[in-house]
């Protein structure tokens, strides 16, 4: 090995523990409450998963949470910037799920016509 | 995509605590709910706080478990991993804070640790290369052998200030300089993993949680000093640390980072494991040598040191666990950056093992400099049910015992050394006021005797009648003669032994005659043991009007000692037939049995008791 190769594989590599090192850019978080299970946000979450996977986008990470307080617009999924805007996105299935993560977390761009309120980062 | 990773702890601690089967249920029951694709399982190594095991963290959160059980699994993966919250269950309570703790960085005992040697364990998989390469992993080998010199490798850690972790703290610039400058060839590095002491595991939580870091320490030091093969001594009672020193090693010749050409360079180096039997006199480097060698584990006289005529008579460099897992951290981030942590002569971060009468038992990575208290209590969580802090042994058995009083000490190898006591390798045994310290001078002093290799009489025969004096004292048989006697032999055992291992065998003695003389006299002269643990200067008693006539304690007596009064629900404890085993204190559920060391004033028998014991035979409580 020499040391371009350790370079490459070290990149490689740092895919595979990233997660559990400091904040990532974006940062996802489903409403997994009783009523966003009800209402499809397993299947939202599992589509936003392939499609950033798939997109091979890194620096995203996607977490669940409780109840958000928007039982009648779930499934409710909110993307945080790091020290930035926080975004609440509702209503979803996997198209727009998809199309969230094309738009905003790959090109930065919100999709505004899912958004239903945005808010200064309060933290 | 993964969204979440479960990093599990397999460190021996939490092994031996039931977590070996963690791994495995959890990834059942992920799959059991369609969540195998999203969430990865991750075995690390220890992750520091082993009383609480076993532990797991939960990333990107950060969440912190205590204690998981393989039958907490379905509802933790339920709570964590489908609702999104944290599994209140199983989050650990902050000693220090008295908060319920959340996430790992805002629990004290983490929080104020600096890690460095520590950085990877307890964060990656120990057995998979790519996870310690991904964390700068053998960058610094690299680094090393494609742009250093041998002499510029020396010069960053002669600059850096590490000083051998192994307990003495030799400079280890100036040691591989030596080395380097030995004109013999060829050349051996040795890593000593022969970690001994009782109460000690710093270094095998390194070996079992991120064995390619000292891999690629020993590496860059073989080449900065000229040696191309190298020796891990590691002791057959860490298994796990053994296994995974293989594999690493397996997988560090697999991808060409030991072996021939390393980095395209003509550098070439290769990594021997060798297996002691556990014998502690083996930590000791000429004994070590030799066991190597395959020869019987014995001392030489020094010099010559290894450096000049070591193994199979060829200079050698030997460096604790800890000393080569501090290398690649002061390569890749500099001299001065190592520098900045610690003392003035003392620099960087060390590793204690805290153990004993303290909250939180586990591994604890600190700069020099930093308190006794600050460790003990700020990062250990105190002395568990309220108790008094009475002292803290460090350095195990060559070290000494430190009282109350210097708590605010602050730690370095020089204050330690003013206190009568050494670093050591770093292991910590907090005792607290139910410990007695003539007794913890006997464990040491018979751990010391017990491994004595026998080669010096000032050790083996010394050792030996130091134990009996104090097996004396705690029996309370001794004289006020025979703590003379204990000082003149510590001085001569001290100053005649061969190798470390005598010389340094009297330090508890002489720490606890320094601090704790008046628990020595209280023995010898009144015949009591103030903290009541020495057997033979115990009295039990039972407190009639405590005493409900249960009879648990006559039930739980092995000696059958103990018997009801005729008439009364009360029962007696017969002093002459009584071993003192203290099976009638624990069985007593009313707080009527006593233990009490008063000495021999207050033994004498009182004419009730002697009305009562003529008539104990006649009337057994219990049949055998």
């Amino acid at each position: 090995m020499n040391l371009e190769e350790l370079k490459k594989l070290k990149e490689k590599a740092q895919r595979q523990v990233a997660l559990r090192e400091g904040s990532k850019k974006y940062r996802v978080v489903v409403s997994m409450g009783t009523s966003g299970i009800a209402a499809g946000a397993r299947e939202v979450m599992k589509t936003m998963l392939d499609e950033i996977e798939k997109r091979g986008l890194e620096d995203v990470e996607v977490r669940v949470t409780g109840e958000v307080g928007l039982e009648d617009v779930e499934p409710v999924v909110r993307v945080e910037e790091a020290g930035g805007e926080k975004t609440t996105y509702a209503r979803l299935d996997a198209e727009k799920a998809r199309k969230i993560v094309a738009e905003h977390l790959e090109k930065g761009k919100k999709v505004d016509n899912l958004a239903v309120g945005k808010e200064k980062k309060s933290e | 995509m993964i969204r979440a990773h479960i990093l599990v702890c397999a460190g021996a601690g939490c092994i031996s605590s039931g977590g070996n089967a963690l791994k495995d249920v959890l990834a059942a029951e992920l799959k059991k709910r369609g969540l195998d694709g999203e969430i990865k399982i991750v075995e690390t190594g220890c992750m520091g706080p082993c009383d609480l095991g076993p532990v797991m963290l939960v990333h990107p959160e950060g969440t912190f478990y205590q204690r998981v059980t393989a039958l907490d699994v379905p509802k933790l993966v339920e709570e964590h991993f489908i609702k999104g919250r944290p599994y209140t269950k199983l989050l650990p309570k902050d000693d220090v804070t008295a908060n319920v703790v959340t996430t790992q960085r805002d629990f004290s005992f983490f929080a104020k640790q600096e890690k460095i040697v520590l950085e990877n364990c307890g964060l990656i998989d120990a057995e998979n290369i790519e996870e310690y390469i991904a964390r700068d992993g053998y960058a610094a080998l690299g680094k090393v052998l494609t742009s250093m010199k041998p002499e510029q490798v020396i010069a960053v850690i002669k600059a850096s200030g590490l000083r051998g972790r192994g307990g003495a703290g030799f400079p280890t610039g100036v040691k591989w300089e030596l080395m380097a400058k030995a004109p013999t060839k060829p050349k051996y590095v040795i890593c000593n993993a022969d970690e001994g002491d009782p109460g000690a595991f710093m270094n095998r939580a390194v070996l079992e949680g991120d064995p390619h870091r000292v891999l690629e320490g020993m590496a860059i030091g073989a080449y900065a000093m000229g040696a191309n093969r190298g020796f891990i001594y590691i002791r057959a009672e860490y298994p796990l640390a053994i296994k995974r020193l293989n594999i690493a090693i397996a997988q560090a010749y697999q991808r060409g980072l030991l072996g021939k050409n390393l980095f395209e360079t003509s550098y070439d180096f290769d990594i021997e494991i060798r297996i002691g039997a556990g014998a502690f006199v083996c930590g000791e480097e000429t004994a070590l040598m030799r066991s190597i060698e395959g020869r019987r584990g014995q001392p030489m006289p020094r010099p010559p040191f290894p450096a000049q005529r070591g193994l199979w008579g060829k200079p050698t460099n030997i460096n604790n666990v800890e000393t080569w897992a501090t290398i690649k951290p002061i390569i890749l981030k500099g001299a001065k950056w190592y520098a900045s942590f610690g003392t003035e002569k003392s620099k960087g971060t060390k590793v204690f093992a805290l153990a004993g009468k303290i909250r939180n038992t586990g591994l604890a990575e600190v700069p020099y400099g930093t308190t006794l208290r600050e460790i003990i209590f700020g990062i250990g969580g105190g002395i568990p049910k309220d108790k008094k802090f009475k002292a803290v042994q460090t350095g195990g058995p060559s070290g000494g015992v430190i009282p109350a009083q210097h708590l605010d000490e602050r730690v370095d190898y020089e204050s330690l050394q003013k206190l009568g006591s050494i670093m050591g390798s770093g292991g910590m045994v907090v005792m607290d006021e139910d410990s007695c310290m003539v007794d913890v001078a006997r464990f040491f002093m018979d751990f010391c005797c017990d491994e004595s290799c026998g080669k010096c009489p000032p050790c083996r025969v010394g050792t030996r009648q130091m134990l009996n004096i104090l097996d004396r004292i705690c029996t309370g048989e001794a004289e006020l003669a025979d703590i003379e006697k204990l000082e003149s032999l510590a001085s001569v055992v001290r100053d005649a032994s061969l190798c470390g291992l005598g010389q340094t065998a009297p330090n508890p003695v002489l720490t606890t005659l320094r601090y704790f003389r008046d628990e020595y006299l209280a023995h010898v002269v009144e015949k009591r043991c103030p903290a009541r643990v020495c057997r033979e200067l115990l009295e039990f008693r039972i407190n009639e009007e405590k005493c409900v006539g249960c009879s648990l304690c006559a039930r739980g007596c092995p000696v059958h000692t103990i018997f009801k009064r005729d008439g009364l629900k009360k029962f007696y404890i017969v002093e002459d037939a009584c071993i003192r085993c203290g099976a009638c204190l624990d069985a007593c559920k009313f707080d009527a049995v006593l233990k009490t060391s008063d000495g021999v004033h207050a033994r004498s028998v009182t004419p009730a008791d002697l009305a009562t014991s003529s008539t104990r035979a006649t009337k057994p409580v219990m049949k055998k």
